[in-house]
């Protein structure tokens, strides 16, 4: 892999993201409204509740950590939508450009954006609401890690059925992480969804960050062993969202749906 | 008019810039080329014509590794473009009506990111070596999307010749340009044709163009070639006064075999 390619992709986003503020807007917008509704939420529930537990840690950390996964998601997905917005499919790949650049480069601008969302959720919650990820320790970073590589997977996903099904169909991706929260148990224990729930859940490598999450916050001991099964899961379903990407892209290629992109053609 | 006796054959030692082998394609039941086989020699400008539909663009877009062939070999230089693909299409650009630069970057950012696709040496050199060729310095700050056609057809030539390629493809690229700036275009590539011997695949339904820029032609019809040769001579040759009207009847002949569907 070159990296220059890589580069490009990336450059491109900075060009992108310096000459169009609205285009940075959401990597704060969003992330911050999510902060400030959750953060009073939890704020209540810590004065109602007798239970002793604290919620800032529990629902807003669990809020912001969900919310970068979908950041890493939608980040990959936009920077691929530059790309059919744009019309630009006919000077990418009938460049020397290979999959694996134009997807590494993806995910790295993908990083880079959820990274500046992640500063400006720390810098509101931490502050404003008191969280205090530090409780998580040194797991935290394998939690990211985790919640990192499900966020690429999902983001590589959601391109590839971008390119297969058409330009239209980017309202089917948007709604991926909201469609996957209630199988990742991101605000309740596993043992609370039924049977047939918590067996997807089990392919869900986020619902063993949350467990896990709870787990220490709980005072529990953390079992390393769940949390590290879910990164290779992360890992796997990254591989298998590559395959499906390069297969579609394969098909593109024979179909002449890739030369013609720009016409809303799945045929 | 300007014959272009100077075009060099290929050295037998040195391979085509392109070399087409019997290659077909087909979407569905629809043939779009029919085992055709053709060669561009480095330094030659081959001209490819034929009706809309005839199959030029299916053959561009095989060359590009867009579109797959069903059947049949593309070679770039030395380089087979199925097994290849990055090698072949590192010595290659392109410059189509249909493949607009993203309008959401200026001249400069657009020449930066093909240029980093292309790994360019001396990037920020080269980039201004173009903006001077295709006098875009003033405009190197304005995004694409607010540039007039004519504009960015001299900012997609400046693309394509980024790389220094060995072979480049022009899909009418002068379509938008008015006639002086055209006739400069047709200087660039006849110069870097001549100079880098970088083999060109033109196409155009400009047949006074055509005739003063191409060495070779190819007519296309229903995906199969029915004439090639000097543009200059072929329409004598055919009894037609020029290349235009040489043009239109090959155009509306019927075909010599009319299975261009899939049996």
């Amino acid at each position: 892999m070159r990296i220059a390619p890589v580069a490009a992709i990336l450059l491109r986003q900075w060009y992108l993201l310096r000459g169009s503020p609205v285009r940075a807007l959401p990597m704060f917008a969003w992330v911050g409204i999510d902060v400030v509704l959750w953060g009073f939420i939890s704020r209540f529930l810590n004065s109602v509740s007798a239970a002793g537990i604290n919620f800032t840690t529990v629902f807003l950390g669990a809020v912001l950590l969900w919310d970068l996964c979908g950041r890493v998601m939608q980040g990959l997905t936009t920077a691929f939508l530059e790309d059919v917005w744009s019309r630009n499919f006919l000077n990418l790949f009938a460049s020397p450009l290979t999959i694996s650049e134009y997807v590494t480069g993806l995910v790295l601008a993908s990083i880079a954006t959820s990274l500046i969302g992640l500063t400006v959720m720390l810098a509101l919650a931490v502050p404003v609401f008191g969280l205090s990820l530090l409780a998580l320790g040194a797991h935290l970073l394998l939690f990211l890690l985790v919640l990192y590589g499900f966020g690429v997977a999902l983001g590589i996903l959601a391109s590839a059925m971008v390119l297969r099904f058409g330009p239209a169909s980017e309202w089917l991706v948007w709604p991926i992480p909201a469609l996957l929260s209630p199988f990742c148990a991101v605000f309740y224990p596993l043992t609370i969804l039924p049977a047939w729930m918590r067996g997807i859940a089990r392919l869900l490598p986020p619902s063993y960050v949350f467990e896990g999450m709870r787990a220490v916050l709980d005072g529990r001991p953390f079992a390393p062993l769940p949390v590290l099964c879910a990164l290779a899961l992360a890992a796997l379903e990254i591989a298998l969202a590559g395959w499906y990407f390069v297969r579609v892209y394969r098909r593109a290629v024979r179909t002449g749906l890739l030369a013609r992109y720009s016409a809303e053609t799945v045929s | 008019m300007t014959a272009r006796s100077e075009h060099r054959p290929t050295d037998s030692a040195t391979a085509p810039a392109l070399r087409v082998s019997d290659l077909r394609k087909s979407y569905g039941r629809v043939l779009a080329v029919d085992r055709v086989s053709f060669e561009v020699a480095a330094g030659e400008i081959l001209g490819l014509l034929g009706p809309n539909g005839a199959g030029k663009t299916t053959i561009i877009n095989t060359v590009l590794a867009v579109l797959t062939p069903d059947f049949g070999s593309i070679r770039i230089g030395n380089a087979d473009v199925s097994r290849q693909r990055s090698l072949a299409l590192a010595r290659t650009n392109f410059a189509a009506v249909y493949a607009s630069l993203p309008g959401n970057l200026t001249v400069t950012q657009n020449l930066s990111f093909f240029g980093l696709i292309y790994s360019v040496r001396s990037l920020r050199r080269r980039i201004e070596e173009l903006l001077g060729q295709f006098q875009l310095e003033g405009l190197r700050d304005t995004k694409c999307g607010v540039l007039s056609s004519g504009e960015l057809t001299r900012v997609a030539l400046a693309k394509a010749l980024l790389n220094r390629p060995r072979l480049l493809l022009l899909d009418e690229p002068t379509a938008s340009l008015d006639p002086a700036a055209a006739r400069d275009t047709r200087g660039v590539i006849r110069a870097l044709a001549r100079d880098s011997d970088c083999g060109v695949l033109w196409t155009s339904h400009n047949m006074y163009e055509v005739e003063e820029v191409c060495d070779r032609v190819l007519f296309l019809s229903h995906g199969r070639i029915l004439l090639a040769g000097d543009p200059r001579s072929l329409p004598r040759e055919h009894g037609a006064r020029n290349l235009e009207e040489l043009f239109i009847q090959l155009a509306r002949e019927p075909l010599a075999h009319p299975a261009e569907q899939l049996a």
